[in-house]
């Protein structure tokens, strides 16, 4: 043996998976959703994910340029911080937003963190947020100036803010009723109209084991309760069980929520690593949306609620260590009491 | 609280519920390529050492045995050449007879230098006559013990603990099950799966002796069902015995784990600070219930083993018996040598193995396997930034946090890493193994491991 042998420590195996076809997976799942946005809003939808998604992939690669770092845009973490994104715009949102929100994304939330993984909030959630604020009118204006392929122009109110000014009410003269909002021909978000799509790319992700079903369904299952509880329409209003069904429904298919729990909320960074953490921060996230919705002075909470609750994942985290295996729970009390 | 493990808690519970569904298992673990079809096949071959014969005085935990033999004595095969120096230590015995040649610190497989014994082989073979026994039954618990503490009868599956150590727990008749480590969880390795199909007879008849030191007792031979054949002839075997069942366990990495079988053949968890004894469990590699039967029935100590020399860099992969000492030279050679330059060799098996950096290394008990690979995989990885998908918490057996615990390691966070039961880690390597940003988690973990409990031993003296 004339070559020098390689010395490293166990394991001397590793699995086939890589960070760029997890990544790759969550771009996969998001397609249907990004498609029917096209067909929902014209083909200005696909120019603005395009536009965002550059903008976040060469926000990444001049910064690391400028830091002297090796390029990681080929994790395409920031591809999906960038469709993400796009997909919370508005379709008529100018171009040059888009763009500063992008970067604002990378840059700021992401990259001065320490990149991929560092970040404690959304990237793409925090730039939208940097956008409502920033540009509030360009972001809630859901108007859309052009026909879209089933040829309607929206003219009107969100499903959800329709549902703000019925009082929760999902009546039968509302414009969109449950099953418009389900196929998501609705005005809105490029990407939130959709539950259709959303659960498709949502299945994508759990088959593909890209996500665990745990923030999810802690998430829409503590809203619903929430909205049971104290939604404008709830059991203890007095309504009818069946318009507080409809109208808590209603809640979970509007908006942004479908999008952001699977989507969002899922961050790997941004959200616990633990079993019981990742319920209890579905949870946090679910009462806030809530308390946003019902209390809040805009319809929308999501996006609030998930960049809120990233700021607890530290704490959460700290309260939900597991037992390790073959700890019995006694002798974890005593040490606390000791 | 909430409970929500991963998909394998489930299977493991609709297991247990009789429904017959799952498989036994543990909760976690990984599917490495197996790599068993190489050396599958390939029927046990004794090899006959050549040259000089080296026989490390530290080939278990505990003490480094005391040579009783000088430079330049001659030795008979069988004969012990070096004594168990106290209570958790082992007797080393010639595998060949010839002369002494020198005392003097050895490379082994781990890389350390260890004083060893160094025995010119003389081909002659010489031996020391054995106390054969006819009928094992009429042996007393004490005799049986003595006979495997004085054969230097170790865990051959690695840990290298004395058996007569385990064999006696200080209440015998807490003790309700034997378990014969038959899973043989390690991609590649093909030993323990070669000798349950040869060997079968002395294995249920080493079993048996085991049984006789415990009244109470049951016998559970685990394997995992990527093992039919075995499965199917331990159990034609085994059809008449009541105490002894063979159980069949989920194709899964570390099912061989010494918790993790436990756990799947008994239901019982025992964590780091408790034995096996402490839930009722002996646990013995196959190898080593083979090593007792030897010892008590023949009365010879141990001086073979078989071995797996596989890997795609391998010409005919292989299983040999050869003799302890015989340098893995040989046994490369006995292979029919390198296809080409392998870039990585391993002692044991790809996830928890030494890799050795030459072949002038003496096979010892405890280590015998050895994997070479054409291609280093880890080397062409570079790790990048952890993103915190959690997938090693998903496959972590002891269920812990493998990616914060390696970040506390990485700030020297020791308090931090205790609290998040850093202690329990098993060093499996299944968190590496699965890292989607191939960062070095499970060395990391053991690294810092290894200083905490320097450290708290310090603290104790």
């Amino acid at each position: 043996m004339s070559e020098l042998l390689h010395v490293s420590s166990a394991p001397h195996v590793r699995a086939k998976i890589s960070t760029n076809r997890v990544m790759l997976c969550v771009i996969i799942a998001m397609l249907p959703t990004m498609a029917f946005g096209i067909y929902n809003f014209g083909f200005r939808a696909l120019l603005l994910v395009a536009v965002t998604v550059l903008s976040c992939v060469i926000s990444e690669t001049v910064y690391n340029l400028i830091a002297k770092k090796k390029n990681t845009i080929g994790d395409l973490s920031a591809v999906v911080t960038g469709m993400i994104l796009a997909l919370n715009m508005p379709v008529t949102l100018p171009l040059w937003e888009a763009v500063i929100g992008g970067i604002f994304a990378i840059i700021v939330v992401k990259m001065l963190f320490g990149g991929l993984g560092q970040n404690f909030m959304n990237p793409a959630l925090a730039a939208r947020c940097f956008l409502l604020i920033a540009f509030a009118e360009d972001m809630s204006n859901f108007k859309t100036e052009t026909a879209n392929f089933a040829g309607t122009i929206y003219s009107g109110a969100t499903p959800l803010a329709e549902l703000e000014s019925t009082k929760g009410i999902l009546a039968p003269w509302n414009q969109y009723q449950l099953e418009d909002l389900f196929i998501g021909t609705t005005p809105g978000t490029i990407g939130e109209t959709s539950v259709l799509c959303l659960l498709i790319g949502a299945l994508i992700l759990v088959l593909t084991k890209t996500i665990s079903l745990r923030i999810p369904l802690s998430y829409l299952g503590s809203f619903a309760v929430f909205m049971f509880v104290f939604g404008a329409n709830s059991i203890t209003s007095g309504a009818a069980i069946d318009t507080v069904f409809t109208s808590v429904l209603a809640q979970l298919m509007a908006g942004g929520i479908m999008f952001g729990a699977f989507f969002m909320a899922t961050d790997y960074a941004t959200s616990p690593i633990t079993r019981k953490g990742q319920i209890l921060f579905g949870i946090c996230c679910g009462v806030l949306t809530g308390i946003f919705r019902c209390f809040g002075g805009s319809p929308e909470g999501v996006s609030y609620a998930i960049i809120l609750s990233n700021l607890f994942v530290p704490l959460i985290e700290k309260i939900t260590i597991p037992r390790a295996f073959g700890i019995p729970k006694k002798s974890l009390k005593k040490k606390e009491a000791a | 609280m909430l409970s929500c493990e991963s998909y394998d808690f489930a299977q493991n519970y609709f297991g247990k519920w009789g429904t017959k569904m799952g498989l036994k298992t543990f909760i976690g673990g990984v599917h490495p390529f197996e790599g068993k079809e190489l050396a599958k096949d390939a029927p046990i071959k004794e090899v006959l050492p050549k040259g000089e014969l080296v026989y490390p005085l530290s080939q278990h935990i505990g003490n480094p045995a005391i040579p009783v033999v000088g430079v330049g004595d001659t030795v008979l095969k069988g004969q012990k050449i070096a004594e168990a120096d106290g209570f958790v230590s082992a007797p080393i015995h010639a595998s060949v007879s010839g002369t002494v040649k020198a005392i003097e610190p050895r490379r082994v497989a781990t890389g350390d230098m260890v004083n060893a014994i160094i025995i010119e082989n003389d081909g002659l073979y010489n031996e020391v006559s054995y106390e054969e026994v006819e009928d094992v039954t009429t042996l007393t618990r004490e005799v049986i013990i003595n006979k495997v503490k004085e054969a230097g009868v170790v865990g051959m599956g690695g840990a290298g603990f004395p058996t007569y150590v385990k064999l006696s727990p200080k209440e015998p008749e807490k003790i309700e099950y034997i378990i014969a480590n038959g899973a043989e969880c390690e991609p590649y390795l093909t030993t323990d799966y070669r000798r349950m199909l040869e060997d079968s007879e002395r294995l249920i008849a080493g079993i048996k002796i085991i049984l006789q030191l415990f009244d109470n007792a049951k016998a559970l031979i685990g394997i995992e069902n990527n093992k039919p054949e075995a499965i199917a002839k331990l159990k034609e075997l085994t059809k008449n015995e009541p105490r002894i069942e063979v159980v069949e366990l989920k194709t899964k990495y570390p099912q061989g784990g010494e918790r993790q079988l436990i756990y799947a053949c008994t239901g019982r968890a025992i964590n780091s600070k408790m034995l096996p004894a402490d839930a009722g469990c002996i646990v013995d590699n196959i190898e080593t219930i083979l090593a007792v039967y030897d010892a008590v029935k023949s009365g010879k100590p141990v001086m073979k083993r078989v071995a797996c020399i596989s890997g795609d860099a391998v010409v005919q992969p292989s299983n040999f018996l050869y003799s302890i000492g015989t340098s893995y030279a040989q046994l490369v050679d006995e292979a029919g040598g390198f296809k080409a330059n392998p870039q990585k060799i391993i002692s044991g098996g790809p996830m928890m193995g030494f890799p050795v950096f030459t072949l002038d290394i003496p096979t010892t008990k405890i280590n015998s396997d050895l994997i070479c690979f054409l291609k280093d995989e880890v080397a062409e990885y570079e790790p990048i930034n952890c993103m915190n998908c959690g997938r090693c918490v998903d496959v972590c057996p002891e269920n812990l946090v493998p990616n914060r615990l390696a970040r506390f390691a990485a700030k020297g966070l020791k308090e931090e890493f205790e609290k998040w039961h850093g202690l329990e880690c098993i060093e499996c390597g299944s968190c590496s193994y699965v890292c989607p940003s191939r960062r070095y988690v499970a060395q990391s973990i053991k690294t810092m491991k290894k200083q905490v409990l320097a450290e708290k031993r310090k603290q104790n003296s």
